[in-house]
């Protein structure tokens, strides 16, 4: 075992023993070789019910050293009950230092965000990922979506638009919005709003997907290029909520509505809460 | 003029038994070939092969020039979604019943590469017509329709891409006869004004009589005779053919 045990808990370091993650690691690389690729790995047990990030704990576990810096994220909020259990289990177990400040973290787990700040060269962000398959709900066959994957025979996933336009008049899907990565694999970025989407492409950051129950991993490296699908005369659109935070004010974040009280009164703030502590210390 | 589809010495056993042996036919462009027979001569298992969705045991089927028996899979899906069509007995099998009408038929042509929402719209109505549906069902779903409008559906999806063959397995099954008139009829429109090669598998001589130029007749595996569909139906020779035409009912 060559992980430092200065931990006082009976865990390895990370929770997971080191040939589980040394066969995520292997995944975790191929999923790398060939970006937006789900690779199949042996997913494990976590103590955590499937749902909660099993498949994002996973990957971070495997990707986590001694010396990193890590933060959790759930819908952009560092204090929400599955970004503080995820923390607080890797705390625990590893004894890794965390932080809510973007910029200071050399891992982000996140749950269906990515953080409104610039993420750099040299950070990794870990999504949480329920159903990796763009394709699942189209094509209920295993067997068929990967021969659809493996022959690029992608006409369904703008099928899946199309009923949207018909339905709605534009493209109604707001959030696990079908990328096509690096002119081949069709990917789900996993739930994060539309709005999200444009940050995928060219990315510094290594962008690792992790879905536990699905057992399927897969990646963006540094610098790819992501295209959000569309149609001609009904081009891809990042929207949000048309209004600013009513915290710090800010009028380029996703935002979050707030109900505060059964009189109809609501309020939009930013779903990133380190940003908007930032804006707000500003 | 060159066959569009040459099938030499098809075979197809099931372990023991045979599901079809030794067929050999050419289909030349715009002809329409029938394939009659009772439940379990392997019509059905002809087509199969035939289409691409079993593997003959021996034999070749050469479209266009290429054996579609061995070409690489990618090349056959692309020919299944270009060039051929395949519609099914049933209209369920052949649709998504979880999409609208229009998704349906323009699944096809995203699949081909349209990215144009108003064009492939455009063209969904306008198959819509072809096939007597109307405009204003276009985003309904298939399981709201009839049997009928089903099937109808089925072959605009089918035919939207402008297809040189159809393969058809019992397009008329499980619709009642005034149904069935209007379908044979729109079929037989659609086949001649586009050109269409088609063979057509059916248990429903009045259905060959109607659309095939040529009549196979299958029995046991074996095609028992073949030939002009006039002259098969008029002047039957084989004993199992003159059994098949004696037994229609006479209204």
């Amino acid at each position: 075992m060559n992980a430092r045990q200065k931990n006082t808990t009976e865990y390895n370091f990370a929770y997971l023993d080191e040939d589980t993650k040394r066969m995520i690691r292997r995944a975790l690389l191929k999923a790398v070789a060939i970006p937006g690729y789900q690779v199949p790995f042996a997913s494990r047990e976590m103590p955590m019910p499937y749902g909660w990030g099993t498949g994002g704990v996973q990957v971070t576990a495997a990707c986590l050293t001694p010396d990193d810096v890590l933060k959790v994220i759930d819908q952009g909020a560092d204090d929400t009950t599955n970004a503080v259990s995820i923390r607080k289990f890797f705390q625990r177990t590893a004894d890794v230092a965390v932080t809510e400040a973007t910029q200071d973290a050399t891992i982000i787990q996140t749950r269906h965000r990515i953080p409104e700040a610039a993420l750099t060269e040299g950070q990794i962000l870990v999504f949480q990922v329920p159903i990796p398959e763009p394709l699942r709900f189209l094509e209920p066959r295993e067997t068929e979506t990967r021969k659809m994957h493996e022959l690029e025979e992608y006409g369904l996933m703008h099928v899946k638009l199309y009923e949207d336009i018909a339905k709605h008049g534009q493209i109604a899907t707001a959030y696990a919005y079908p990328v096509k990565v690096e002119g081949r694999y069709v990917m789900d970025p996993s739930p994060i709003p539309k709005f999200d989407n444009p940050k995928l492409s060219g990315n510094p950051a290594l962008m690792l997907f992790g879905a536990g129950r699905e057992q399927r991993i897969y990646a963006l490296p540094p610098h790819t290029n992501v295209v959000s699908l569309d149609f001609e005369d009904h081009p891809f659109e990042a929207s949000k909520a048309n209004h600013n935070c009513d915290i710090c004010g800010a009028g380029d974040t996703y935002l979050d509505e707030v109900i505060t009280d059964d009189q109809g009164s609501r309020m939009f703030v930013c779903s990133d809460t380190d940003h908007c502590r930032i804006r707000q210390e500003a | 003029m060159q066959p569009l589809l040459q099938v030499k010495d098809i075979r197809k056993t099931y372990g023991p038994r045979i599901g079809c042996t030794d067929v050999s036919f050419d289909l030349y462009p715009g002809e329409v070939m029938g394939i009659v027979g009772e439940s379990g001569s392997g019509k059905s298992t002809l087509l199969s092969c035939l289409a691409g969705h079993a593997q003959p045991d021996t034999g070749a089927v050469i479209f266009d020039g290429r054996d579609t028996v061995t070409m690489p899979e990618p090349e056959r899906r692309m020919l299944a979604r270009t060039d051929w069509a395949y519609v099914h007995q049933n209209p369920r099998d052949g649709l998504r019943m979880g999409v609208s009408a229009g998704g349906n038929v323009g699944e096809r042509l995203m699949a081909v590469g349209a990215r144009n929402y108003g064009t492939i719209r455009d063209t969904a109505t306008d198959w819509l017509g072809r096939v007597e549906i109307n405009a204003d069902r276009i985003d309904d779903r298939p399981s709201q329709f009839s049997g009928g409008m089903q099937q109808r559906l089925q072959i605009a999806r089918n035919l939207v891409t402008g297809p040189r063959l159809v393969f058809m397995d019992e397009p008329t099954g499980g619709l009642d006869v005034s149904v069935q008139a209007r379908l044979l009829d729109l079929l037989r429109g659609l086949v001649r004004r586009m050109g269409l090669s088609a063979i057509i598998v059916t248990h429903d001589l009045a259905v060959v009589r109607l659309l095939a130029d040529r009549l196979m007749v299958m029995k046991g595996g074996h095609v028992v005779e073949q030939g002009l569909t006039d002259q098969v139906l008029d002047d039957p020779q084989h004993a199992y053919t003159q059994l098949l035409v004696s037994s229609v009912l006479q209204v």
